[in-house]
């Protein structure tokens, strides 16, 4: 431990330095993406599930619980390894000619937060007062077009705050992608390591940036709380 | 959907899946994927109590920094944690340090910091007066916080370590990364070897572990609603 001698500058400036930044970006770029399309999906899903279709209701609940209660090591296994005998040869094709790793990590965190989401989503919409949609129904709304209109948009604004956590969930959680070769940050101090051997000061940087944005997502949601909850309350 | 044909590669390597090399060699497969859990369970039980009883204390000197290890730690992935772990601890102790340790070490400082917060929230769920009155009994503030507070609140955070032994379990599956032999890192080595099977061979491993979790996950639903109808008593 005292024959280590720490060597910063190789991560503040020079080739190591631009794969560092190069990971942030990656992982970014799977959050980002991610969290839109993960919300997106929760939302059918959350619908799904509070239908009064049996059927609707079911298969999201099984969605719910494979997902939930499976690793999400072994779901990116599973797309980036085995989804080309699920998936139709134009889909197989098309995924080939793209980054195939980048997608199956996206789709595999995708489908993964999305199962989160929708739980999410679902408890905002059932502390919506169920006379909300019995009014709505009554005004002439069909089931859908209440929740579009009268139950989502108020449900959304509470469910905010859990979210951006998982948006912050989901940039942790993109770390994983790197077991299948998507360059995000965490490969990347992993490559800086290997070339240099300068592993503390690799991590420590990567370490210091996923707390970052950590504090930034928690300050977020802390003002959000502040201002727009109470804010809502209070009217 | 052709396939569903194909599972005999996981009949013929079932036993492998289940147990690794053992009795013959080391525990792996679903044997060392619940060795490990169990293990970093129990260890992380401990360490949740004692960071969530030093992070409710009295003195800011003592809770502050408490806390900022805690949030660090829920600020980073559990990969990072790992990886921190496998180069910390040969560093520290001079000499290579058995995976299987090092997976254990990073998940149970990984999932202490998530139990403290259980605990946190077990403590402050019980009723002020309980506090005071205990005291007014004459009893020290840690004495009240052992006999009276504690006792309680854990019981009403059974169904949260439940939950947080599901994440545990699905947790270990990043052991894979540094190469012990798990449930998953035993699939992806049967994956390699038979090459033309990997939609059977991790839809099996997820089901393996879907059977597992999903007990768990009952398990926790049915407490819960326990305990809410003792609560209501």
């Amino acid at each position: 431990m005292l024959s280590y001698k720490f060597d910063w500058s190789i991560i503040l400036t020079g080739q190591y330095h631009d794969w560092l930044v190069s990971g942030l970006k990656v992982t970014l770029q799977l959050s980002v993406a991610g969290i839109i399309l993960s919300f997106l999906l929760g939302l059918v899903v959350a619908v799904m599930r509070m239908s009064h279709l049996k059927v609707f209701r079911w298969s999201a609940c099984v969605f719910l619980e494979f997902t939930r209660n499976t690793p999400l090591l072994v779901q990116i296994f599973f797309w980036y390894f085995g989804s080309y005998k699920l998936l139709p040869t134009v889909v197989n094709e098309w995924l080939n000619s793209t980054s195939f790793e980048f997608a199956a990590g996206l789709i595999a965190l995708t489908i993964y937060t999305s199962a989160f989401i929708a739980e999410d989503i679902r408890s905002g919409v059932l502390s919506i007062p169920k006379e909300q949609m019995e009014a709505a129904q009554s005004s002439g709304f069909s089931y859908l077009r209440a929740m579009q209109f009268i139950i989502l948009p108020q449900a959304v604004r509470i469910t905010v705050p859990p979210l951006v956590n998982q948006f912050l969930n989901l940039a942790k959680n993109s770390s994983l992608a790197m077991t299948i070769g998507v360059m995000e940050l965490t490969y990347q101090a992993r490559q800086v390591e290997s070339y240099t051997f300068k592993g503390f000061e690799a991590f420590t940087a990567a370490t210091l940036v996923y707390l970052a944005i950590s504090i930034i997502i928690t300050f977020l949601v802390d003002q959000y709380n502040e201002r727009v909850l109470k804010l809502h309350k209070a009217a | 959907m052709t396939f569903l044909s194909n599972f005999q590669v996981i009949s013929t390597n079932f036993v492998y899946f289940m147990v690794g090399r053992w009795p013959e060699g080391p525990l792996g497969g679903l044997g060392l994927t619940m060795y490990l859990a169990v293990a970093s369970c129990i260890l992380s039980f401990v360490g949740g109590l004692i960071l969530g009883l030093l992070s409710v204390s009295r003195h800011r000197w003592i809770s502050w920094p408490v806390m900022l290890v805690i949030n660090t730690i829920r600020g980073i992935p559990l990969l990072m944690v790992i990886f921190w772990m496998y180069f910390l601890l040969p560093a520290l102790f001079g000499k290579g340090f058995p995976e299987t340790q090092t997976v254990i070490l990073g998940l149970t400082i990984f999932t202490s910091a998530y139990m403290s917060q259980i605990v946190r929230a077990g403590i402050e769920g019980i009723p002020n007066g309980q506090m005071e009155a205990a005291i007014s009994t004459g009893l020290k503030h840690w004495q009240a916080m052992v006999y009276i507070i504690l006792p309680q609140g854990l019981r009403n955070m059974i169904p949260s370590f439940v939950n947080q032994f599901v994440s545990l379990i699905k947790d270990t599956s990043l052991a894979f990364i540094v190469g012990v032999s798990e449930l998953t890192h035993v699939g992806t080595q049967i994956n390699n070897r038979t090459m033309a099977f990997p939609t059977e061979i991790f839809f099996f491993i997820a089901v393996v572990y879907f059977i597992l979790c999903y007990a768990f996950t009952s398990l926790s639903r049915t407490l819960e609603k326990r305990l809410s109808w003792r609560k209501a008593i």
